[in-house]
C-alpha cells in the first residue's frame, strides 16, 4: 500500500475539489485557515474562484451569491466566525441555498484558544439560526473522513438544497495523517435537480410536502427570485397563514423524513457486551482504542461512531443500543450530544465523559468510567 | 422597449416617497439599455430599498440587512456576464460599511444605488449614518450626539472609480443610472430622496433644499480620475490562468525496513522557529517509505516565532487510533521551552525510552536513557536543530534509519534546501550515551 500524508484541513479541500466545489470564500481563523490556503492553491487553475472576504459575513455572502448562480461553494471558519455566519446560515436554511460549511472548532468560549481542540459547538451549529430549522451535521474522525464526508456534505446540499456543516476540530484538521488515496471508497456525485422545464417556474414549489424544489440558477434565461423573507413557491413574501405552515412543514419534513439517507456512522457491536460506548470526532478515536483494548482483555464493549449528528439518527441509535443495559457517552464538550441520548433512550442507564480544557480524552479516562460501575 | 416593471406587483411606497420615483427611473435607465430581464439581477438590501427586486421582472436576491453587497459579488463573479445592480439605503450602507469599503477597494462590476433618506423608514425613523444632527427622529436626542456620514466621500477615498452624488429628482437620472450601470468597475450612486411616511413629518426637507445642500458640497459626477483601475473580475480571471495546476498529493510507495517491528511514538519538544512542525512532517514521510502509518499532532501557541513548539509522531505498522502519545519510544528535548510545557512526562518515563538530549537543554530527572548531542559545537544553528536531531535518530538506528530519512529528504525538499539538508544529516555526529 502507498500512502500519502496529508492534514484533516487539506483533506477537505481536496475532497471539496473532487466535489466539483468550484468556489471557496473564507476569512483566516485558527484552526481553518489552511482550509483556505489549499483551496487557493487548488481552485484557479481548474477555472474556480477562490476570495477572502473582508470578514467572515462577506464569505458566506459570497457563497451564497455564487451558490445561487449555480456553483458548489463552500465557506470555513471556526466557532467565532460561525457566529458571524449565523444570520446567513438562517438564510440558507430557510431559502433553501446549497452550501458546505466547515466549522475546525477551537477551544471556546469566544476567542477561546485558536491552537486547541474541542467538539464544543456541536450544539450551537444545530440550533445557532433563527427559526430553529433542522440541519445537517457531519462530524470527521480522521484524515479519510475529512476527504469522503465533505464529498458526502456536497451531495447532501445539492440533494436537499440546504447548508451542511462539516464539524472538524483542532485535532483533526491540523493533524497530519498517512491517507491511502486510492483505496478511499467515494460516493457518486450529486447535483441539485433543476426544475422542471415547463413554465411558469416556481422557484419553491415542492413537488410534495416532504420533498426539495427544483433549482435554477439567478443569471440563465428564466427568472429566478431568492429571497431571505418569508415566501411562498413564488418567492414572493406572503402573509398566508396556510402557505406558510405548509412551507415551515416542508422545511422540516424535508430532512427528518430521510434521516435514513442522512446517516453516516460505524458501528462495532459486540454481542456479549453489556455497555456500549457511543461518541464522535476525534474522541472517537480514543473510544476505538478502548474497543480494542477490551477485545484484547475479553472484556468487550460496543461502540457506535457518528458521523451524522444531526438530525440525530434516533432509528440507528436505538437499534445499536437495544441489547445493551449502559450506555457511556463520551465527547470533547461540557455535555452536549449526551443530552439527546438521553432524549432517546430514557429507560437505559446513560454515563457520560466530557472534557474541554484543550486535550484529548485519552482512552485509560474512558476504560476509568467503563470499569466505575 | 418594454417596461420591465411587474404589473402585478406595483411599487407600495408612502404617497409622496421618492423610491417610487427611482423605480419608474430604474425601469428608464433599463429600457434605454436595450437589456432583456435575465441579463439583470438586482439585489436588494433590507428596508424600503429591499422592496426593489420585487417591482421588476428580473433575477432577484434579497438577501439581509446590509450584505447585499456580499451577494452581488457572489453572483457577479459566478456569472460576470450580469449587470448586477444592488438597491440599498441609508440604514444598510451603515450597517454594513465594511462592506462598502470592501466593494470600493475590490472594484469588481457592480453598481450599488444608495436611497437615501437620512433615516430608517420601515422601522420607524430612527437615526442611520446620514441622519442631520440636528433632526428631529424617533431617536430622541442620540443623532445630535453623532457626525453624519458623506458616503461619496468615504466611497471616493476607498477607491471606488465611480461615485455620483445626486438628489433623485434629477431631470436626466435615468441616464445617469444607465452611466453607472454601464460603467465597469465598481459604481455608487448616493440618490438623495424624501422619506414622507417619517422623516418629512417632523422635518422640513423638499427638492429645493435638497438641491441646495448638494450644490455646497463638493460636486461628485461619475468617473473619479485617480480611481480608475481594471476591473476585479477581469484581473482575477487573467491572474487565475497564469496559476500552476496544482498535482495530486506525493504517493510514497515503501521502499524500506523501519529498524524497529511495533509502534514507535516520538515527541519533539522544542521552540518555535526550530522548524519542529517540519522535522515533525519528515519523520512521518520517512515513515511511509517503510509502509508505515502515521500521525503527527502539534501543539503551539497563538504566537509565530515565540513560544514553545511540539510535535508528537506516531508511526505504526497497524491502523492508528488515538493521536495522543501516552509512554513515548523516544523523546526529543530540543528547546527548554518545550521541555517546561511537558515537564511532567519525564518523571513517567520507563528506562527503555531513549531521550535525545540537545546539550544546553536541561530536562527533569527520570529513568530513562539519555543520549547527549552538542549541535552547537557542531555549527549547526537553532532553525536546523529538529532536523539535524532526527539525522541523529537515524544513525541510532531508532524509529527510521538513514536511507528513510534520506528518502524523506528527497520527496520534502528540492533544489538548495534538499542538498543543504542532506548535508546536514550527512555531518551531523550521534552525540553519546550518559
Amino acid at each position: 500500500m502507498a500512502y500519502s500524508l496529508l492534514e484533516g484541513n487539506e483533506a477537505i479541500a481536496r475532497g471539496a475539489i473532487a466535489a466539483g466545489c468550484r468556489f471557496y470564500a473564507g476569512y483566516p481563523i485558527t484552526p481553518a485557515t489552511t482550509i483556505y490556503h489549499t483551496m487557493l492553491n487548488l481552485l484557479p487553475s481548474v477555472d474556480g474562484i477562490c476570495l477572502q472576504g473582508e470578514d467572515e459575513i462577506a464569505s458566506i455572502g459570497f457563497c451564497l451569491g455564487a451558490s445561487m448562480a449555480g456553483m458548489k461553494v463552500m465557506t470555513a471558519t471556526s466557532g467565532p466566525g460561525i457566529s458571524l455566519y449565523s444570520e446567513n446560515i438562517s438564510f440558507a436554511l430557510g431559502s433553501e441555498i446549497p452550501i458546505v460549511i466547515v466549522d475546525v472548532q477551537r477551544l471556546g468560549p469566544s476567542t477561546g484558544s485558536a491552537t486547541r481542540g474541542a467538539d464544543g459547538d456541536i450544539n450551537f451549529l444545530r440550533w445557532g439560526n433563527s427559526g430553529g430549522m433542522p440541519v445537517i451535521v457531519l462530524a470527521p474522525v480522521d484524515v479519510n473522513d475529512c476527504f469522503t464526508l465533505t464529498i458526502q456534505a456536497f451531495n447532501l446540499a445539492e440533494k436537499f438544497r440546504c447548508p451542511v456543516f462539516i464539524a472538524s476540530n483542532k485535532e483533526i484538521g491540523m493533524t497530519r495523517e498517512s491517507i491511502d488515496l486510492d483505496g478511499l471508497n467515494l460516493p457518486d456525485l450529486i447535483k441539485r435537480t433543476p426544475a422542471p422545464s415547463k413554465p411558469p417556474f416556481r422557484p419553491f414549489q415542492a413537488d410534495t410536502a416532504q420533498t426539495v424544489p427544483g433549482f435554477l440558477p439567478i443569471g440563465d434565461s428564466v427568472l429566478v427570485r431568492q429571497t431571505s423573507s418569508t415566501h411562498g413557491p413564488d418567492g414572493y413574501i406572503t402573509t398566508d397563514a396556510d402557505e406558510i405552515a405548509r412551507s415551515q412543514e416542508r422545511l422540516k419534513a424535508k430532512l427528518l423524513s430521510a434521516v435514513d439517507q442522512l446517516t453516516f456512522h460505524e458501528t462495532f457491536k459486540r454481542d456479549d457486551a453489556d455497555t456500549l460506548l457511543i461518541s464522535y470526532g476525534v474522541t472517537a478515536r480514543a473510544a476505538k482504542a478502548v474497543f480494542n483494548e477490551r477485545d484484547r482483555q475479553g472484556k468487550p464493549v460496543s461502540l457506535l461512531v457518528l458521523k451524522t449528528l444531526w438530525p440525530v439518527p434516533e432509528p440507528l441509535i436505538r437499534q445499536v443500543a437495544q441489547s445493551v443495559k449502559r450506555i457511556v457517552v463520551v465527547e470533547m464538550n461540557m455535555g452536549q450530544y449526551v443530552r439527546e441520548i438521553k432524549r432517546i433512550l430514557p429507560e437505559k442507564q446513560i454515563d457520560f465523559l466530557g472534557q474541554m480544557d484543550g486535550r484529548l480524552i485519552r482512552p485509560a479516562q474512558i476504560t476509568e468510567v467503563i470499569d466505575s460501575e | 422597449m418594454n417596461s420591465f416593471l411587474n404589473a402585478e406587483r406595483p411599487p407600495v411606497f408612502c404617497p409622496g416617497c421618492t423610491h417610487e420615483r427611482i423605480t419608474h427611473t430604474l425601469d428608464h435607465a433599463f429600457q434605454n439599455m436595450g437589456l432583456a430581464g435575465h441579463q439583470i439581477v438586482i439585489v436588494s438590501d433590507i428596508g424600503c430599498s429591499g422592496l426593489f427586486d420585487t417591482f421588476f421582472h428580473t433575477h432577484a436576491f434579497h438577501g439581509l440587512h446590509g450584505r447585499a453587497l456580499t451577494y452581488a459579488a457572489g453572483l457577479k463573479m459566478a456569472r460576470p456576464e450580469l449587470k448586477v445592480v444592488v438597491t440599498m439605503g441609508d440604514g444598510g450602507q451603515g450597517i454594513g460599511g465594511a462592506h462598502l469599503l470592501a466593494a470600493c477597494r475590490r472594484n469588481l462590476d457592480l453598481t450599488l444605488l444608495i436611497l437615501n433618506n437620512f433615516n430608517f423608514g420601515m422601522t420607524g425613523g430612527q437615526f442611520s449614518a446620514t441622519t442631520p444632527p440636528d433632526a428631529q427622529l424617533g431617536s430622541g436626542f442620540l443623532n445630535r450626539l453623532e457626525r453624519p456620514l458623506d458616503i461619496c466621500e468615504v466611497a471616493r477615498s476607498a477607491g471606488a472609480p465611480y461615485v455620483r452624488r445626486c438628489s433623485g429628482f434629477r431631470k436626466n437620472l435615468a441616464e445617469e443610472i444607465q452611466g453607472a450601470i454601464e460603467y465597469d468597475g465598481f459604481s455608487v450612486m448616493d440618490i438623495w430622496g424624501i422619506c414622507p411616511g417619517r422623516y418629512t413629518k417632523k422635518n422640513r426637507l423638499n427638492t429645493k433644499m435638497m438641491e441646495d445642500a448638494l450644490a455646497k458640497l463638493p460636486a461628485l459626477e461619475g468617473i473619479v480620475a485617480e480611481n480608475i483601475r481594471p476591473e476585479y473580475g477581469q484581473q482575477y480571471r487573467k491572474m487565475a490562468a497564469t496559476q500552476k495546476k496544482v498535482g495530486r498529493p506525493a504517493v510514497i510507495k515503501a521502499q524500506h525496513q523501519a529498524p524497529q517491528t511495533g509502534r514507535q511514538e516520538v515527541i519533539l519538544l522544542g521552540s518555535a522557529g526550530q522548524r519542529v512542525i517540519t522535522a515533525g512532517e519528515i519523520l512521518c514521510i520517512a515513515g511511509l517509505t517503510a509502509g508505515l502509518r502515521t500521525t503527527q499532532k502539534n501543539e503551539y501557541n497563538i504566537t509565530v516565532l515565540r513560544g514553545p513548539s511540539i510535535s508528537e509522531l506516531i508511526l505504526s505498522p497497524e491502523e492508528i487510533d488515538y493521536t495522543g502519545i501516552e509512554m513515548p519510544s523516544v523523546v526529543i528535548a530540543l528547546d527548554p521551552e518545550g521541555v517546561d510545557r511537558r515537564r511532567s512526562l519525564f518523571k513517567r518515563l520507563e528506562k527503555d525510552v531513549l531521550v535525545i538530549q540537545i546539550s544546553g537543554v536541561t530536562i527533569p530527572a527520570g529513568k530513562a536513557r539519555i543520549h547527549l548531542v552538542d549541535l552547537k559545537d557542531q555549527g549547526i544553528k537553532g532553525t536546523d536543530r529538529a532536523l539535524a536531531s532526527l539525522a541523529v535518530l537515524a544513525k541510532l538506528k531508532k524509529v527510521i534509519r538513514p536511507e528513510m530519512l534520506e528518502a524523506a529528504l528527497r520527496i520534502r525538499f528540492k533544489g538548495k534546501v534538499l542538498k543543504s539538508s542532506l548535508e546536514l544529516m550527512d555531518r551531523v555526529k550521534i552525540g553519546q550515551w550518559v
